[in-house]
């Protein structure tokens, strides 16, 4: 069966143009990229309030805390490298430390990118955003989700970043899923006994077909779509513990630092020995090719999370 | 000059070839950035098959000159010339951007003979320039070093960070060039992000301004020899581009930016390419 597919960047960029009445403080950075972040939706319609800043991303953040310093709500977007690596500092500084309201909203992370290749497959972004105090950190997982999401960041204020992929997604909500949506409430899609999984962003959609895979196997599986990734949704961690004999999570990010990360830390810290296991990319740059092969080449595509799964039920 | 004529034509050649070459990496990789290779193409056969000094054979001989690609989206023309070159074959060219293959769809120091720099991300070649440049001085070596900019990349801050540490350091084995081509990906130049007067801008940063006509291999090979003369400061060879160049319809079309050829497309630039060789085959 063809699943239903459509863009998380469209959502976010048609999502900006749907609310730019309603929150008259919203204001739109781009870097050179508007046709790819798809800010150009906004822009459009708003051209006073869109500001394209050139290939200028560090320029672009500190802007955008002065913006937010008179009481704008500032969204500036980019690809995920160019708004987190190239850009901690003026984050950590004027967004962070100032508590500024300012939504990095970030396109093209992970390695699903694809041909650009490892220069630009971003899968540090998270580790980078979650580690500074005051950030909330944000991984929807399809276009209806992210709608959302979007919305939820203009009302909610402070300092936040979100990352969607490139590529087109899988839908996997409907609007009634999302009615009670909060930002730090993970979501379950789907319920099961045995294993949890627990994915954010686009391998939420892996983990999803995982689930299929293993209940032909006869394993059912409880997939947690964890799209806030900071605050986290400690209850809901905990509770998967008792439910379930096993953890897995799953993200389109380096294993070091990111949900996985996350995710252990609050194992650790309640002292459970729960098996667990993360997928992700194991502490290596990819390399270009295409999105599928890159996910099957680096274990993350939905196969890889059955045997993982298959294997940490076996302990 | 009759024998000066005849290595130009050469030179032209050369180009051509390149350019073939990018259009069937691109519509092979069904992905990449056509523009902006294009337009870098002269400048760059000018600086690998004439002006400067390396060694194939030793991609590693401590005393080449140093060519580094910032605007690293410009790859294909990168790997068509080392490939043309020899520093790999020229099968590699078939792969780019495929998995398991060696051409990443942007330039990676540790993967690919004959590549100085990793890049990409735009706006660190400049520095990292200055930075071979500074260790040539140190160790006394006469190699000199050329760093390829886009014009849209100079948006960036770290670009004028380099371009006062270099004028600072007064770095006369250094050679910046500028592929103005007045397009970057939202739109022109002056509309994105407002450069002029790019030559008084670095003029005002401490270096030396030259400008030619971007396309014109003689014109640039006289230039790099200017810059190699010139004593006590950075220079910036201003090549006046056409993005695109070579190919009718991708020419000044900001669409082809980042989009690859698709059949069609493809049939007819290698068409209008196989005329373009003929033409200067022809002439006199
Ligand atoms: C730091 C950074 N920001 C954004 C990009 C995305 N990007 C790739 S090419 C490009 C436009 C480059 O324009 P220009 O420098 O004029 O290059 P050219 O016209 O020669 O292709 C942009 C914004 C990038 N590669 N690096
Ligand atoms: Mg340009």
């Amino acid at each position: 069966m063809n699943k239903a597919m459509a863009n998380p960047r469209d959502a976010y960029g048609e999502t900006l143009a749907e609310i730019g009445d309603k929150y008259p403080n919203i204001v739109v950075l781009d870097a050179d990229l508007s046709k790819s972040t798809k800010t150009i939706l906004f822009a459009k319609k708003y051209p006073q309030r869109f500001f394209e800043m050139g290939i200028a991303e560090a320029n672009m953040i500190s802007t955008a805390a002065g913006l937010a310093s008179t009481g704008k709500i500032a969204f500036a977007s980019t690809f995920a490298v160019f708004a987190t690596g190239r850009v901690y500092d003026q984050i950590r500084m004027d967004v962070a430390y100032s508590q500024a309201n300012v939504k990095v909203f970030a396109t093209h992370g992970g390695i699903s990118v694809g041909k650009d290749g490892a220069s630009h497959q971003m899968i540090e972004d998270i580790a980078l955003m979650r580690v500074l105090p005051n950030m909330t950190v944000i991984t929807p997982s399809d276009a209806p989700q992210t709608k959302r999401l979007v919305e939820l960041m203009a009302q909610t204020p402070g300092p936040m970043y979100a990352r969607v992929g490139r590529a087109n997604a899988p839908i996997i909500y409907t609007k009634e899923d999302l009615a009670s949506l909060q930002l730090g409430k993970g979501l379950v899609p789907r319920e099961g006994d045995d294993v949890t999984i627990i994915a954010c962003g686009t391998m939420v959609d892996q983990a999803l077909d995982a689930y299929t895979r293993l209940k032909d196997k006869g394993i059912t599986a409880r997939i947690v779509d964890m799209h806030t990734i900071k605050p986290l949704d400690t209850a809901l961690i905990l509770d998967c513990v008792k439910h379930t004999n096993a953890i897995l999570t799953a993200e389109e990010h380096s294993i070091i630092g990111g949900l996985g990360s996350a995710v252990s830390e609050v194992l650790a810290e309640h002292a459970s020995s729960i098996p667990f296991y993360r997928i992700g990319v194991r502490d290596m740059f990819c390399e270009s090719g295409e999105p599928e092969e890159l996910l099957d080449k680096y274990e993350l595509s939905a196969p890889h999370i059955v045997t993982a799964a298959q294997h940490l039920l076996k302990h | 000059m009759a024998k000066q004529q005849a290595f130009l034509k050469e030179l032209d050649l050369i180009a051509v070839k390149i350019r073939t070459h990018i259009i069937e990496m691109l519509y092979r990789a069904k992905s990449g950035h056509p523009g902006g290779s294009l337009s870098a193409v002269e400048a760059m056969v000018a600086l690998y098959f004439h002006h400067m000094h390396i060694n194939p054979k030793n991609p590693k001989d401590p005393d080449r000159d140093r060519f580094i690609l910032s605007k690293g989206h410009a790859a294909p023309t990168l790997y068509a010339i080392l490939a043309e070159l020899g520093y790999f074959h020229t099968d590699e060219l078939l792969y780019l951007r495929q998995i398991n293959h060696m051409l990443q769809g942007h330039p990676v120091c540790t993967h690919i003979p004959g590549v100085e720099a990793s890049t990409g991300s735009l706006g660190h070649g400049l520095s990292f320039g200055n930075g071979v440049a500074l260790a040539g001085n140190l160790d006394k070596k006469t190699y000199r070093v050329y760093v390829l900019l886009g014009d849209g990349e100079t948006d960036e801050g770290q670009i004028w960070e380099a371009a006062a540490a270099a004028s600072h350091y007064k770095l006369d084995n250094l050679c910046a060039l500028l592929d103005r081509n007045y397009l970057q990906i939202d739109g022109n130049t002056e509309d994105v992000m407002k450069l002029e007067s790019i030559r008084r801008r670095w003029e005002a940063f401490g270096w030396n301004v030259i400008e030619v006509n971007g396309h014109n291999i003689g014109e640039i090979i006289d230039a790099l020899l200017l810059a190699s003369d010139h004593k006590h400061q950075p220079t910036i060879i201003i090549l006046n581009t056409v993005k695109g160049k070579g190919v009718s319809f991708m020419e000044n079309n900001i669409d082809f930016h980042g989009v690859a050829p698709n059949e069609m497309e493809y049939k007819l630039a290698m068409k209008e390419l196989a005329e373009q060789q003929r033409a200067l085959e022809a002439a006199e």
